[in-house]
């Protein structure tokens, strides 16, 4: 038994949205000097229990002390009253003010807006803790690593010393990562009590003191993070044993299918996303694509796919008998009408790849709809489809007739994947394609993937979790600042030369 | 020569009225309220300073017992109510009934429009008065009279100082709100609550006290519009319909504006003047072509908009939240 | 075991689904409640049993067969442009430029029939009438939906513009062809010949509107639910990214949908012109155009509920007005009943999506 006071003890918290239980009696303790990871699948409520901590939902039932204090939490300025401050998965800033201006939001300082006091004081929380931050940059204009760091700042700012973090890493490079990781044992180190919601088992282990496990909604069980590993943990949160292994079978008969030469991608500012860029893409082959955010990734896809116009270049489709067809300059509608089978599993999953407000019927219909000759569309098919794919890949919902948005992320991933691979595809382009998927579903995914390669399809995998690739690719692409940095055998090679060379070109022993 | 003497206070008299709507608005859809009842918000104050106006004229004994103070304080202090009640239902229907603006919007401006109307022909046979019509001109005295200099400095005082207070209020209340909006902490926090409610809210602002007081505030500014349109302009003269279109214009001008109160000043006399200069344009006998010229204010709005949108700016973009609704629970 | 929790006093909550009965039992109750607010204005103001309002009210709509002819014929024109704009809805193109398209429509018709009346046989004159009112509807929306498919410009303001564009057009017009001169109005057109007039089906002066109507009901119900259009609309409406993902050509789904929008609006103001008034003036739209998209969102988009919305709409209008006139009221006073109900059937909507929890039943529940 811990004799410490917890900064936090939360009791018998139940939470219900509509007919759904999403923490069922809930106990939790935080306490300072402490990194907590908060472990569960999608959907076990770990957000949603942090949420009712910084005010964002109210508990249906429960209590909440603070310092040993029962305290009620109706709002978040409620929240920021009690030293409470949440860094959401989601950033919570607003796009068009500076980021000096997003940490004063919502303050109630005397006198009139002093912005220059205030970036006095952001300098000094910067340097207190080692962020590199312009107070007067516009947000549009960050990246999600400095846009996370503002998130930071901004709680800080208001003194927080109880600081939940959800998947913070999830868009980090490994260097990024590190960087937070250090600032946040920085802040353990100056007492301050530390949530980290996560999905990558690597960084439990490297970062926290403590887990605690949800499941369902139901608190499992916490223990200090020594006295478990990896294996333990998964198995509280999936709630049977997982085997966390990767499988990688050789490539059958690989034969080249896509071939990019020298190609030049600018975006719609001007600016050159990917510059001279050669590869090829071969049958029956995972082709990994390592790189921080950000380099190129987004643009490279898009423009197999026929989304992204081109500078210079070219793109090769070769079918089966060795005939080539040039994809540049053709849109996706062209593409399909060329006979090429392309799938794209895209980043933006709501925002691209399926329609939220549609059920699963109608997302299923996206890629068939102009099927025939008819004026109309054709509903049957559709609808047998979702249901298919529903059944295969064991995507929880309430029926095909509820509406995408609805789903948790993982079924989300689900239904576009089984989507995208119904319709046979010789190429299957994917972009993290695990992104906020707890392991269970990551392994499906995994899964998935592993058998589109087996049939012969040449995947191209762009993904963030260097583990992860190293494990599932054959080979491996490294972009860096929109070159190619290398290509690599995925058996063998080692993170920290990826690492090396996502941040320079070619790495740094094989400089030429 | 064109008389540009004569044509900038009729500019201005015409832009006032969209000056009030255009301030009102943007600080209305700064807070993410898409009001398109305005035009109906703008009908309700007028008609309701005209009710004020006409009781406390009616409970006079003779017209020479007006008392200048109150023959200006009743009409502006019923018009500021009648236009509050108008903001307060819908930030009802829409921020806590979290209603589909646009439709409640239009729905306001039915009932406004309505209620102007209806209420400007039937007042006096429901108050059983017996006067041929609405005609208010005492109180409109008070509301036009100009710097008492005004006559005496040739043009300068015929573009500068021949305006009612109405007309000088609405500068000040434009520059005062643009001050705000840029300057102040609530006007960084009211925009933020436009952008991104959800980040305003976890920032420990209130959000829909926000909305309420930006809308509200919004429909009483716009409502002064109104107000001077009946008052100043019309001469106390209430006929149906006769504000006509200006409430939709003022909505217009806030995109024209791209959401600043300070060009807005500028902009709605321009405007202004476009509205009118049918009437300064020789067209000889030609009536006809009268009607095509009033087109000019529709047409170089177009072209405005169309230019404005090939050149995309970030910071040109409406408030991101504009036209939804919030709730916390979201999900 | 559960202590006192101090939560908010009323606290709202999402509801989950609710029966279509439900929903439409709240949105019943709301009607009715409105007809007592709306009652009990009325008697305020004009000191009658709200009874016998009530009964003045269905009077002036369903009391006599040419009432509920003139009903229908009204009906039948708000639905026609609440069709009109309700794929560009769907695209959440906000459309609200539909007053000026009936307009242009209905000039368009107008001037066949003053310009053509002696020159063509009537039938090829109501070919070209039709063609003419079609197109330059769908020339007035196309526009708009062009600037916006190139450069996103904003249609809102863009299409309002517009309706005013079309007004003076009218004006213009309807100075240069005015008769007798100085009059400032068209007067009817073709009294002698009634060349361009629509025909008449048996002695219904009415019904062919209503029937033509009545088609396009279907056909868009049709269109929307079940063809590829229809499916490319909702996806462009719901995310131009996804869209262009599965390689919808964005820019032309919005300007075939515009001309669509437009076009059926054109044959609003064919309808109005060619078939009843026989005549063009700047209102002869009558704010239709708004009220459609009140219509319109009411029957959340769905073509066959805007006919029950429709109703009430043209209801609520018909029988205020026999009320203004029985009681000498001024017209305007069908607007604000208008208004009252709509502000309730708006407001109903949150009690289907929502639902309030009260802290003290709350209590009670962990207490049982």
């Amino acid at each position: 038994m811990d004799t410490r006071v917890p900064a936090v003890k939360m009791r018998n918290i139940t939470k219900t949205f509509g007919n759904v239980v999403a923490n069922d009696k809930v106990w939790l303790d935080i306490y300072r000097g402490e990194i907590l990871a908060l472990l569960g699948e999608n959907g076990s409520g770990k957000t949603t229990l942090m949420n009712m901590l910084s005010g964002i939902y109210f508990p249906d039932e429960g209590e909440i002390s603070i310092d040993g204090k029962e305290v009620v939490i109706r709002s978040p300025k409620d929240a920021f009253k009690l030293g409470i401050g949440m860094i959401h998965q989601h950033f919570k800033l607003v796009d068009v003010l500076t980021a000096a201006e997003n940490i004063v939001l919502g303050l109630k300082d005397e006198g009139r807006l002093d912005m220059r006091k205030v970036n006095e004081k952001v300098k000094e929380i910067c340097d207190a803790y080692g962020f590199e931050v312009d107070p007067s940059q516009k947000i549009y204009d960050m990246s999600v690593s400095q846009k996370q760091t503002v998130e930071i700042i901004k709680v800080l700012y208001r003194g927080a010393d109880i600081l939940i973090l959800d998947e913070p890493t999830a868009v980090l490079t490994p260097q990024e990562t590190d960087k937070l990781f250090a600032v946040l044992r920085n802040m353990r180190d100056a007492g301050k009590a530390i949530v980290i919601i996560t999905h990558k088992m690597h960084e439990v282990e490297a970062l926290s003191d403590r887990v605690a496990v949800l499941r369902h909604g139901q608190f499992i069980g916490d223990m200090p993070t020594k006295d478990t590993n990896a294996q333990e943990m998964t198995n509280m949160m999936v709630g049977h044993p997982v085997v966390l292994n990767i499988d990688r079978p050789e490539p059958v008969n690989p034969k080249s299918r896509i071939e990019v030469k020298n190609l030049t991608v600018k975006n719609i500012d001007g600016i050159v996303k990917l510059d001279d860029v050669s590869f090829t893409a071969n049958s029956g082959e995972i082709l990994g694509i390592a790189g921080i955010s950000g380099c190129g990734q987004k643009e490279l896809l898009e423009a197999i796919a026929g989304l992204q116009p081109t500078e210079s270049g070219s793109i090769c489709y070769i079918n089966d008998d060795g005939e080539r067809e040039e994809l540049v300059g053709k849109d996706p509608m062209d593409i399909a009408k060329l006979g090429v089978s392309l799938s794209f599993v895209p980043e933006d999953r709501l925002g691209m790849g399926l329609v939220g407000n549609m059920d699963l019927a109608d997302n299923m219909m996206l890629r068939s709809f102009r099927r025939g000759h008819s004026f109309f569309t054709d509903r049957k098919s559709p609808k047998r489809l979702a249901q298919d794919v529903v059944d295969k890949l064991e995507v929880s919902t309430p029926g095909i007739s509820t509406p995408v948005r609805r789903l948790s992320g993982g079924n989300v991933q689900k239904v576009l994947i089984g989507r995208e691979i119904a319709s046979a595809p010789t190429v299957l382009l994917t972009a993290y394609a695990v992104r906020g998927l707890d392991i269970n579903s990551s392994y499906t995914i995994y899964d998935l993937i592993n058998k589109q390669k087996q049939a012969g399809v040449a995947v191209i995998y762009v993904g963030e979790d260097l583990d992860v690739l190293l494990e599932l690719a054959d080979r491996i692409l490294i972009l860096c600042g929109g070159k190619v940095s290398g290509i690599i055998p995925g058996r063998g090679a080692k993170k920290e030369q990826v690492g090396m060379m996502m941040t320079r070109l070619g790495g740094k022993e094989e400089n030429e | 020569m064109f008389d540009f003497v004569s044509f900038i206070p009729r500019a201005v008299v015409q832009g006032v009225p969209l000056l009030y709507g255009c301030t009102g608005e943007t600080l209305t859809e700064k807070s993410g309220n898409l009001n398109l009842g305005i035009p109906g918000i703008m009908y309700v104050g007028g008609i309701s300073g005209v009710i004020g106006a006409f009781l406390y004229e009616q409970s006079l004994p003779s017209p020479d017992a007006i008392n200048g103070f109150l023959a200006v304080l009743i009409p502006v202090l019923s018009c500021l109510l009648g236009s509050l009640l108008m903001g307060l239902l819908y930030c009802f229907l829409t921020v806590t009934l979290r209603a589909n603006q646009n439709v409640t919007g239009l729905a306001m401006t039915t009932f406004g429009v309505g209620f102007g109307n209806f209420f400007g022909g039937s007042l006096i046979k429901l108050t059983g008065s017996e006067v041929p019509s609405i005609a208010l001109s005492n109180t409109s005295a008070f509301f036009s009279r100009s710097l008492p200099f005004a006559d005496k400095l040739g043009w300068f005082g015929k573009i500068f100082l021949s305006y009612g207070f109405l007309a000088y209020l609405s500068v000040a209340i434009a520059l005062i709100a643009a001050y705000m909006l840029k300057k102040t902490r609530v006007g960084l926090q009211l925009r933020a609550v436009g952008e991104s409610p959800e980040t305003a809210d976890a920032a420990g602002i209130n959000v829909n006290r926000y909305k309420y007081v930006a809308t509200c505030v919004g429909s009483m500014i716009a409502g002064l519009g109104g107000l001077y349109y009946v008052m100043d302009y019309a001469c106390g003269v209430w006929s149906n319909d006769a504000f006509g279109d200006r409430g939709w214009l003022a909505i217009a001008l806030v995109i024209f504006t791209i959401w600043r109160p300070n060009w807005a000043v500028i902009s709605s006399f321009l405007f202004g003047g476009l509205y009118i200069l049918y009437l300064f344009i020789p067209t000889g006998m030609n009536l006809c072509v009268k009607e095509l010229y009033k087109m000019i204010p529709y047409i170089v709005t177009i072209i405005v908009l169309i230019i404005t949108s090939m050149r995309n700016k970030r910071e040109n973009q409406p408030p991101a939240s504009l036209g939804l609704a919030y709730f916390r629970e979201e999900r | 075991m559960n202590k006192e929790n101090r939560g908010p006093l009323v606290h709202i909550v999402k509801r989950g689904s609710i029966p279509w009965y439900t929903g439409w039992l709240i949105r019943g109750s709301a009607i009715v409640l409105a007809l007592i607010v709306c009652a009990l204005v009325t008697t305020l103001l004009t000191g009658e049993n709200p009874i016998q309002i009530y009964a003045a009210m269905f009077k002036g709509a369903f009391g006599t067969p040419r009432k509920i002819w003139i009903l229908l014929q009204n009906l039948s024109i708000l639905l026609c442009i609440a069709l009109a704009l309700t794929p560009a809805f769907k695209m959440r193109f906000w459309n609200i430029g539909g007053e000026g398209q009936v307009l242009i429509g209905g000039l368009a018709s107008a001037a066949c029939m003053i310009l053509l009346g002696d020159k063509v046989p009537n039938w090829a004159l109501i070919c070209i009438m039709v063609a003419a009112s079609i197109g330059a509807g769908a020339l007035w929306a196309v526009i708009p939906g062009f600037f916006k498919a190139k450069w996103n410009t904003n249609e809102t303001l863009f299409t309002l513009m517009m309706n005013y564009v079309a007004i003076q057009l009218v004006a213009f017009f309807v100075i240069l062809w005015e008769v007798p001169k100085g009059a400032g109005k068209i007067g009817i057109i073709n009294q002698s010949t009634q060349a361009g007039w629509l025909p008449q089906i048996g002695s219904y002066k009415y019904l062919l509107n209503i029937i033509i109507v009545a088609l396009i009901t279907i056909g868009m119900y049709v269109y929307l639910n079940y063809s590829k259009h229809g499916y490319e609309i909702s996806v462009v409406g719901e995310s131009e990214r996804t869209a262009r993902y599965v390689g919808i050509k964005v820019e032309k789904v919005i300007i075939r949908t515009m001309l669509l929008s437009g076009a059926i609006c054109g044959i609003a103001g064919l309808l109005l012109v060619g078939g009843t008034d026989h005549t063009i003036t700047t209102t002869i739209a009558g704010g239709r155009g708004y009220t459609a998209i009140m219509v319109a969102w009411l029957a959340k988009f769905n073509p066959i509920t805007m006919i029950f919305a429709s109703l009430l709409l043209v209801f609520l209008s018909r029988g205020a007005t026999e009320i203004s006139t029985i009681f000498g009221l001024n017209h305007s006073f069908a607007d604000i009943l208008t208004g009252i109900i709509l502000f309730f059937i708006i407001g109903s909507e949150f009690f289907i999506n929502y639902k309030l929890s009260f802290r003290k039943s709350a209590k009670k529940e962990a207490e049982a």
